[in-house]
C-alpha cells in the first residue's frame, strides 16, 4: 500500500482527533495545541496516541510525543512510522 | 466472605466464577485501602475456592488501574522520618507481594479483564492472573523508572516468566506505554476484546473453563506457571534500595505537584 502524503496523514489525525473527542473538525487547525484545543489530559491523550496507532496500524512509542503538543508535529511523527 | 463491597474493590460470585471489580477514583490508585481490601480478598479466596472454578478482576473506572498511588507514597514520606518512611515502604511492599502471590499460586482460573490505563501496580496485579483479556483500548506501561524505581509489586519476575527477557528489557528501560497490538504481538495479551467488551469476553472464557475439572485444571496450572518468589524477595530489596535515593522524592514530587497536562506521558 502507497504512503499517503503527509496533508493526508494530518487531515486524518484532525479528523479522528474531531471525531473522538466531539469537536467540529473545522475548529481544528494543524498548529492548534491539541490539550488546550481539545481540552484534554494526559490520559485521554494517551487514548488518541492508541486511536491513532490502530488507526494508521502502527507503533508509536509514546517517548516521541515527548513536549509535542500540535497536530502538525503528531502528524510528522506518525508519517515517520508509516 | 461470599460477597463484599469496600472503598475501593468488590466482589460476588457470578455464574461460578468471583467477580473482583476495582472501583476507586481516579483509576483506581493502589494505596493503603486497596491494599488493605486486597488482603480481605486474598483471605477470602481459599474459602470460596471449593466454590468457584474462576476469579475475573476488572475495573469500572476509565481504566483497568493507573498503578501505585503516589500521592500517598510521597506523603507518607514526607510525614515521616526516612528510616520510619522505608520500613513503611518495605512492609507495604512485603503486604502486596503476599497478595498477589495469593492470586497468582490460587487454585483457580484467574482472569485479568482490563481496558484503559494498565500502568505500574495495576499492570502488576494483571500479571499475577493466569490470562489476560484486553480491552482494544487498553494500554500498558511500566513507568517506574522516570520516578528513580522499578516496578514494586512483582512485575519484574511476572513480566521475565512470561516473555523474552529483550522485550522486558525494552519495556523496562524505555518506560514506554504500548497498546492491546503490541501486547498480543509479545505474548502478554491472549485474547483482544472489542471496546468495552472485555468483561463479557472474561465471562465466556471462565465459562469454558469451568467445564473441566478444577482439580486437573489448578495441576496444569502449577504445572505452567511457576512462581518466581526469590526473584520477588530481590525485586522488594532493590526498590527499597532505590527508594532510599534522593533522586526519588524528586521525582514523586514532581509527579504530585505537576500543574501539566502530561503527567502520564514520558
Amino acid at each position: 500500500m502507497p504512503v499517503p502524503t503527509i496533508d493526508r496523514t494530518l487531515d486524518e489525525v484532525l479528523t479522528l482527533a474531531a471525531s473522538h473527542f466531539k469537536v467540529p473538525r473545522e475548529k481544528l487547525t494543524p498548529d492548534d495545541d491539541f490539550f488546550k484545543t481539545l481540552g484534554i489530559d494526559s490520559l485521554q491523550a494517551l487514548d488518541l496516541l492508541t486511536r491513532l496507532e490502530h488507526h494508521f496500524r502502527i507503533e508509536l512509542p509514546d517517548y516521541e510525543l515527548q513536549g509535542v503538543s500540535d497536530f502538525r508535529t503528531l502528524a510528522n511523527r506518525i508519517q515517520a512510522r508509516l | 466472605m461470599r460477597d463484599f463491597n469496600g472503598q475501593t474493590l468488590s466482589w460476588q460470585i457470578v455464574d461460578g466464577a468471583i467477580e473482583l471489580v476495582l472501583h476507586r477514583d481516579p483509576c483506581n490508585e493502589i494505596g493503603s485501602r486497596t491494599l488493605e481490601e486486597l488482603e480481605k480478598f486474598a483471605t477470602a479466596l481459599p474459602v470460596l475456592t471449593n466454590e468457584v472454578h474462576a476469579v475475573i478482576i476488572h475495573s469500572t473506572k476509565a481504566g483497568f488501574s493507573a498503578g501505585a498511588d503516589l500521592r500517598e507514597l510521597f506523603q507518607r514520606g514526607q510525614a515521616m522520618e526516612k528510616s520510619a518512611a522505608l520500613r513503611g515502604v518495605r512492609e507495604f511492599l512485603e503486604r502486596i507481594h503476599a497478595v498477589m502471590n495469593a492470586i497468582d499460586a490460587a487454585p483457580l482460573t484467574t482472569i485479568a479483564a482490563v481496558h484503559g490505563v494498565t500502568f505500574g501496580g495495576g499492570f502488576e496485579l494483571a500479571l499475577a492472573c493466569d490470562i489476560i483479556i484486553a480491552d482494544r483500548m487498553a494500554r500498558f506501561c511500566f513507568p517506574e523508572l522516570r520516578l528513580g524505581l522499578i516496578p514494586g509489586f512483582g512485575g519484574i519476575p511476572r513480566l521475565k516468566r512470561d516473555l523474552g527477557n529483550a522485550v522486558v528489557r525494552d519495556l523496562l528501560l524505555t518506560g514506554r506505554s504500548f497498546n492491546v497490538t503490541k501486547a498480543q504481538q509479545i505474548g502478554l495479551v491472549s485474547q483482544i476484546a472489542a471496546e468495552g467488551e472485555a468483561l463479557r469476553v472474561a465471562r465466556a472464557t471462565a465459562s469454558q473453563v469451568g467445564k473441566f475439572g478444577r482439580q486437573t485444571a489448578a495441576a496444569a496450572k502449577a504445572f505452567v506457571k511457576p512462581i518466581p518468589y526469590e526473584e520477588l524477595q530481590r525485586e522488594i530489596d532493590i526498590f527499597c534500595q532505590l527508594y532510599s535515593r534522593p533522586a526519588v522524592e524528586e521525582g514523586l514530587r514532581k509527579f504530585v505537584e505537576s500543574t501539566d497536562a502530561q503527567p502520564y506521558l514520558p
